[in-house]
């Protein structure tokens, strides 16, 4: 595979990233944000494995490996349990309208794209374009948890940031040092049991996972 | 060596105590494994005393005169807190509020806690800072919710929430340090070390790391609790067991400055201004006026103390990014004598709403007399956390005012006011509370004293006399962080 065929291939991943980051936002039904986010993580991890087949860099392999087992399959499996556990059919709400979340997170990208411009022109690797995706992904995640007062897609929002660090390491740098990858991934992991956990008790004391039942406590108390 | 024993010690208490944490001698096995980590900690640093600073294991652990007091303050508050825990969490568990599952999660968590705070003070690598204080982070969510009550859950969720978020943002930044510190460095481990980030912190990428220290300082700042990223903060110190209210307060906080502290010094060295030191000064400033402000507006006792760290932490992240000798030494001295006072307080205040069954310091009447450790523990801990003299809060803000009339006199007005609010605020509401007769709600308790006396003990004489190896640890340690 050639350098530009492969920093191509690499160009539409992060654009389908993106797109899934984009659907995230508007998507109002619970499972289809969970094939939403598998499938970020699907091309994340195409991406990665690209990435490291042409740079040589054979850990990125390993990163590859763990983001489909982690985000494609592992933790979308953990969110569908309890899910299904827990009976959760009813549509997110959303606190801002879907339009006006869709501008926010163009603007978003837009500013992405200008923090970063300083940075690509420094980067000699064959994805250095991808950088600006990459931080339009994070924000959108952060976006995403603002704008929905849902616990579940909360967390789905988090874990799409962690795509979006995960996407801007490889893009930046060719990935992280293995060790840094490797303890990043266990703490996602540890996360995903504490949000489980938690699921159960914030069900469980207030019949809803509406974190907008959860308002008692507040300045002025 | 001493390393591996002082990490180790904690984790494998935390894998012990995860089977065995619901038995009646739980608590000992809890206080025997903070007590190794300690004088493995006290070990470790009579080595740096004589030694130096050192690398250990492969470069993966590094040890200066920075980190190392730190590190002993750590293993020695950690210790403290195991022990007050004992008498805390026992009646905490008569009254039902715990159960078997709850003890054993609580002290596994505890110990686990502690071993990720001295990860990340000792570990030489950027990553695995960042590793260790997530794990910090994820281990307390759930002590913070141990309690179940639907106030606890929110609090926790909240923590959980935001401190995620800013780890994240973290994550990023120390991306983008590790993109600049490839071009130099090579790729892989060696390019996160900081021992070879320090050495080179001239050559980086100034826009770069520029870019890189805004997304540390939100992502770690929120750890520290700087205003306006500090909501978690009051929540999570207010509905979470005592001990572990000590603890974060105590010391999560400490090391959260810790890693923005050597971040700072390490972006102001490749730009070559002090655009870091002044964002840092800017953060802290504002944490010290809107803490000092919302404390007067409290009701629960956690939680004015919760915001007293909030503007605490405030004063050292100000001093540290105002930079020069005096600021730092003052700094440096400032998280020692805050930590100890604070989970000294801490101490007093669990106690004090279990024998009045509330945090509400309306109803809390009649300390001194219904039981004077815990009364005269409070109201002397309070004095010294406002800065009266002779306590050791005192001589470290005083070091911190005077070099802020000497260096940037324009702060010192604003410094001044949110030192005078936060004093009345703690004061007025101690007084009021430890004052007065023994209400009848009243209930006798066991306190535990030997932490209460030994921090006020320790937080005097540093007021008083300042040991000859600490004083020099700081010189040097200011001379690091130049």
């Amino acid at each position: 595979m050639s350098i530009t065929l492969a920093a191509q291939i690499n160009s539409i991943l992060a654009a389908l990233i993106l797109l899934t980051a984009f659907g995230l936002l508007v998507q109002r039904r619970i499972y289809g944000l969970l094939h939403l986010f598998a499938w970020q993580g699907l091309f994340l991890s195409i991406s990665t494995g690209i990435v490291g087949y042409v740079a040589g860099v054979n850990h990125l392999y390993i990163s590859s490996v763990l983001t489909l087992g982690l985000k494609v399959i592992v933790l979308p499996y953990i969110l569908h349990i309890l899910i299904i556990r827990m009976q959760i059919r009813k549509e997110v709400d959303t606190v801002v309208n879907i339009p006006t979340t869709m501008l926010i997170g163009i603007a978003l990208v837009i500013f992405s794209y200008h923090l970063t411009a300083p940075i690509i022109e420094l980067s000699t690797l064959v994805t250095k374009s991808t950088l600006a995706v990459a931080l339009a992904t994070v924000m959108l995640g952060l976006l995403m948890m603002i704008t929905r007062r849902n616990a579940v897609t909360q967390i789905i929002g988090f874990l799409s940031m962690e795509n979006g660090l995960f996407f801007a390491a490889t893009s930046a740098t060719y990935g992280m040092p293995l060790v840094v990858e490797l303890g990043v991934a266990l703490d996602i992991l540890i996360a995903a049991f504490i949000f489980g956990i938690f699921f159960f008790q914030i069900r469980t004391t207030f019949d809803s996972l509406d974190v907008n039942s959860m308002a008692k406590l507040k300045e002025e108390e | 060596m001493m390393i591996l024993i002082l990490l180790a010690v904690s984790f494998v208490a935390a894998i012990i105590l995860a089977f065995v944490g619901d038995r009646r001698f739980a608590h000992e096995i809890n206080i025997i494994g903070s007590a190794v980590t300690f004088f493995a900690g006290l070990g470790l640093a009579v080595q740096v005393n004589m030694q130096g600073p050192m690398l250990a294991g492969g470069k993966f652990f590094f040890v200066d005169y920075f980190n190392v007091y730190l590190a002993v303050l750590t293993s020695l508050v950690s210790f403290t807190t195991a022990i007050f825990s004992r008498r805390y969490m026992r009646r905490e568990r008569e009254h039902g509020r715990v159960g078997h599952w709850g003890m054993r999660f609580y002290h596994a968590m505890f110990q686990l806690f502690i071993f990720a705070m001295l990860l990340a003070l000792l570990t030489n690598n950027v990553g695995v800072l960042w590793i260790a204080m997530e794990l910090a982070t994820l281990s307390t969510v759930l002590l913070v919710s141990l309690y179940r009550t639907p106030t606890a859950i929110e609090a926790a969720w909240k923590y959980f929430i935001l401190c995620g978020v800013g780890i994240a943002l973290a994550l990023f930044g120390t991306v983008l340090l590790y993109f600049a510190a490839e071009r130099v460095l090579g790729e892989g481990g060696e390019a996160l070390l900081w021992t070879n980030l320090n050495q080179v912190s001239g050559q980086l990428e100034p826009t770069v790391l520029r870019l890189a220290f805004v997304f540390l300082l939100v992502g770690y700042g929120t750890k520290v609790g700087l205003v306006p990223l500090h909501n978690w903060l009051p929540d999570a110190h207010s509905e979470g067991p005592t001990p572990i209210s000590a603890v974060l307060s105590g010391l999560l906080l400490n090391i959260a400055l810790y890693a923005l502290v050597r971040f700072k010094v390490l972006v102001d060295g490749a730009t070559g201004t002090h655009q870091a030191g002044y964002m840092m000064m800017g953060f802290g400033l504002l944490s010290i006026l809107v803490a000092s402000f919302s404390l007067l507006r409290q009701k629960d006792i956690k939680r004015i103390f919760a915001y007293s760290s909030i503007e605490h932490m405030g004063i050292a992240t100000f001093a540290f990014g105002l930079g020069g000798p005096i600021a730092t030494f003052g700094a440096l001295m400032h998280m020692l004598v805050h930590s100890l006072t604070k989970s000294s307080i801490f101490f007093t205040v669990g106690h004090a709403s279990q024998i009045h069954g509330t945090q509400e310091m309306d109803k809390i009447r009649g300390l001194i007399k219904g039981n004077p450790l815990v009364g005269w523990g409070l109201i002397l801990g309070v004095m010294a956390i406002v800065g009266m003299p002779p306590f050791g809060v005192f001589v470290s803000e005083f070091l911190i005012l005077t070099a802020t009339i000497k260096d940037a006199p324009i702060f010192t007005p604003f410094l001044l006011i949110g030192l005078g609010v936060a004093f009345a605020g703690i004061l007025r509401r101690a007084q009021q509370m430890v004052s007065g007769s023994v209400p009848p709600s009243h209930k006798s308790l066991k306190a535990a004293n030997i932490p209460v006396i030994l921090h006020m003990v320790l937080v005097l004489i540093l007021g008083i006399y300042m040991p000859d190896f600490l004083n020099q640890w700081f010189h040097k340690a200011v001379e690091l962080l130049k």
